[in-house]
């Protein structure tokens, strides 16, 4: 995730076209290829084949021995696919609990980081501000940061003998044993963990039951949560900072001077100007969450119970742990439908009505 | 009057939410094992103790951090030029299917790179690359967003400069080399410091890439050592300490580039 949020995207970047008049356009043919051919062959070698390659795995039965091409690999088909989709097992069930989990994370994470990430921003926006280089360092010093390190520091901070526990004690609250703790968040506040409901419990969809779907995040997603709202703000907060920055202050004024109060000015003159940039915090924020698999792999490797466990992570260990690669491959590809389809439900609802 | 007041105490409750965490870090790699999970919230050690530091010094840490700087400075170089070449080709130079790749790069930057990870393994075994620093390096040494900050850059010179060189005679080559690179100091400069704290804080592709212990880097190394001694007690000081030790590089080209850090990165992002 580190890599993804200090990337610059520029969304809807017109193709450059004729700038520099008709001049012929081969002048420069041998040259240009040659000083694109370093680029050309790593990004095909490692970013276009790796997908055709994980094509033909995730319909093979490929199981890590000796290459995917030779004679002994066999054509299945969608039986990968349907496997995690369709038959009854636990491979369908494992894969269901990972989006479930994943789902969570995101609605809960996506959320938080951007009202989050505004509110600083607008806080930093204010006038006369003294020692605003110094918040801006301070807050966007975790983005920066490798999420190793900072995941080391969690598992200190959020352990049962840890800081927050100790913190939470001066205030007479017992802490739970973090990350060692399956429960659901809304199980524990609507229901018993251990008594579901037969209506709930009986029925179910991919594997897992009604009453499984509607957990919530468990203790231990809730830490990962944490960190994760935790360092990913900052670096959504100087996108809302520059933002900011560029709007013409008049228009505020105008807004001022008509008698808005804050309130008004914020919801009906600030926001609208900042929608290009919250889609932009809200595409990236949703990308990034799908992914979320550093944090997983060092904090947690899907425990307490699968609950944390997560369609990239459940990827990487279908494939490196269990040695089902073409279904390892499979749930990539799966997860690539996700973050797309997620992303285009996203620009539609926040396109512009005119 | 009021309304900035509240601001202020916003910030600092904030801004203490931000440091802490790193203060205690700090304190708790100078602890010992006692004193950490008996006093967790003291950001102050009770008893200074630098042994966890000896045994990391001891154990394969400066092996991970070895091949850390090797790795990242390698990836690091070979992005800065391979980046700032395409990005001039990209930007200067007029042929056939220029835009074509233009819009491949872009593509290219879309993909999720958490999706890659089983594809890329996959190539890597195939090439007989696997659990090696070809394998390692070669496949981290372009990116496409460097490629696209370098372009975006190289649109900025104005033509001029370069037409004079052009002209007296000097090819393509001549002229990005001694003409164009030295006028992009800033850009570079970016490209440099995002590759190098990108590569340095590298995970997934340092796990799918190889599995022997010798070649971890601090990233994989550490991760390691938390995963994998759950049995020996909690060892929090030596965990905290090897975080705190992988994390001072990048937080001194942070300090140092914090400007450029803050702003540069950012700058016309959603113009």
């Amino acid at each position: 995730m580190g890599t993804l949020l200090t990337t610059p995207v520029v969304p809807g970047t017109a193709p450059l076209r004729g700038t520099r008049g008709r001049r012929p356009l081969r002048r420069d043919g041998r040259a240009g290829w040659l000083f694109l051919a370093p680029t050309l062959i790593v990004l095909g070698l490692f970013m276009v084949l790796p997908i055709l390659m994980a094509l033909w795995v995730s319909v093979s039965d490929w199981t890590g021995n000796g290459s995917p091409f030779s004679s002994r690999v066999n054509f299945v088909g969608g039986d990968n696919y349907a496997a995690l989709l369709a038959e009854p097992g636990l491979t369908r069930q494992n894969f269901a609990t990972s989006v479930r989990n994943n789902g969570y994370f995101v609605v809960f994470v996506v959320p938080l980081q951007t009202a989050f990430a505004l509110f600083l921003a607008l806080v930093l926006h204010q006038k006369k501000l003294k020692g605003r280089q110094f918040f801006r360092t301070a807050f966007y010093f975790p983005t920066v940061t490798s999420s190793v390190a900072i995941s080391v520091v969690f598992l200190f901070l959020f352990s049962s003998t840890g800081t927050v526990n100790a913190a939470l004690k001066l205030f007479g609250v017992d802490g739970p044993s973090w990350f060692a703790d399956p429960r659901g968040i809304f199980h524990l506040a609507f229901g018993d963990p251990a008594n579901p409901p037969a209506a709930l419990a009986g029925h179910g969809f991919l594997g897992l039951s009604w009453w499984d779907w509607l957990a919530g995040p468990s203790v231990a997603m809730c830490s990962i949560i944490v960190l994760v709202v935790w360092t990913s703000t900052g670096g959504f907060m100087l996108m809302f900072y520059a933002a900011l920055q560029n709007l013409p202050p008049s228009v505020d004024e105008a807004a001022l001077i008509d008698g808005a109060t804050p309130w008004q000015r914020f919801w009906r003159v600030t926001l609208p100007q900042l929608r290009p940039t919250l889609f932009l915090v809200l595409t990236l924020g949703l990308i990034g969450t799908w992914q979320v698999f550093d944090q997983v792999y060092v904090l947690s490797r899907g425990n307490p119970a699968n609950t944390t466990l997560t369609p990239a992570y459940l990827s990487y260990s279908t494939s490196f742990i269990g040695h089902q690669w073409g279904q390892g491959a499979a749930i990539a590809f799966l997860l690539f439908v996700v973050i797309v389809a997620f992303t285009l439900v996203q620009r539609w609802a926040l396109r512009e009505r005119r | 009057m009021k309304k900035r007041r509240l601001g202020y105490a916003v910030l600092l409750l904030v801004a203490a939410l931000y440091i802490y965490p790193f203060l205690i870090q700090l304190a708790t790699a100078f602890k010992t094992d006692a004193d950490a999970t008996a006093n967790p919230l003291l950001p102050w050690p009770r008893q200074w103790s630098v042994s966890v530091f000896r045994t990391l010094a001891e154990q394969d840490f400066p092996r991970w951090a070895a091949n850390s700087v090797f790795v990242s400075v390698t990836i690091t170089v070979g992005r800065v030029v391979f980046d700032s070449l395409a990005g001039y080709a990209l930007s200067r130079l007029r042929f056939r299917g220029r835009n074509g790749v233009f819009g491949a790069v872009l593509a290219v930057i879309a993909v999720p790179s958490v999706v890659l990870l089983i594809p890329k393994f996959l190539v890597l075994n195939q090439l007989g690359m696997y659990d090696s620093y070809s394998g390692m390096i070669i496949p981290l040494l372009v990116d496409g967003a460097g490629v696209f900050i370098m372009k975006q850059f190289f649109d900025t010179v104005p033509v001029s400069v370069e037409e004079a060189a052009r002209i007296d005679g000097a090819g393509p080559l001549r002229t990005f080399w001694s003409v164009v690179l030295p006028m992009s100091k800033p850009a570079l400069i970016t490209v440099t410091i995002l590759s190098f704290q990108g590569s340095w804080n590298e995970l997934p592709h340092y796990i799918v890439s190889r599995q022997d212990p010798a070649l971890n880097t601090l990233t994989s190394g550490v991760a390691s050592l938390v995963s994998g001694e759950l049995g020996q007690g909690n060892q929090f000081p030596l965990k905290l300490a090897a975080a705190l030790l992988m994390t001072v590089p990048v937080a001194i080209v942070y300090f140092v580039f914090s400007r450029r850090f803050t702003q540069g990165t950012y700058e016309g992002v959603d113009k």
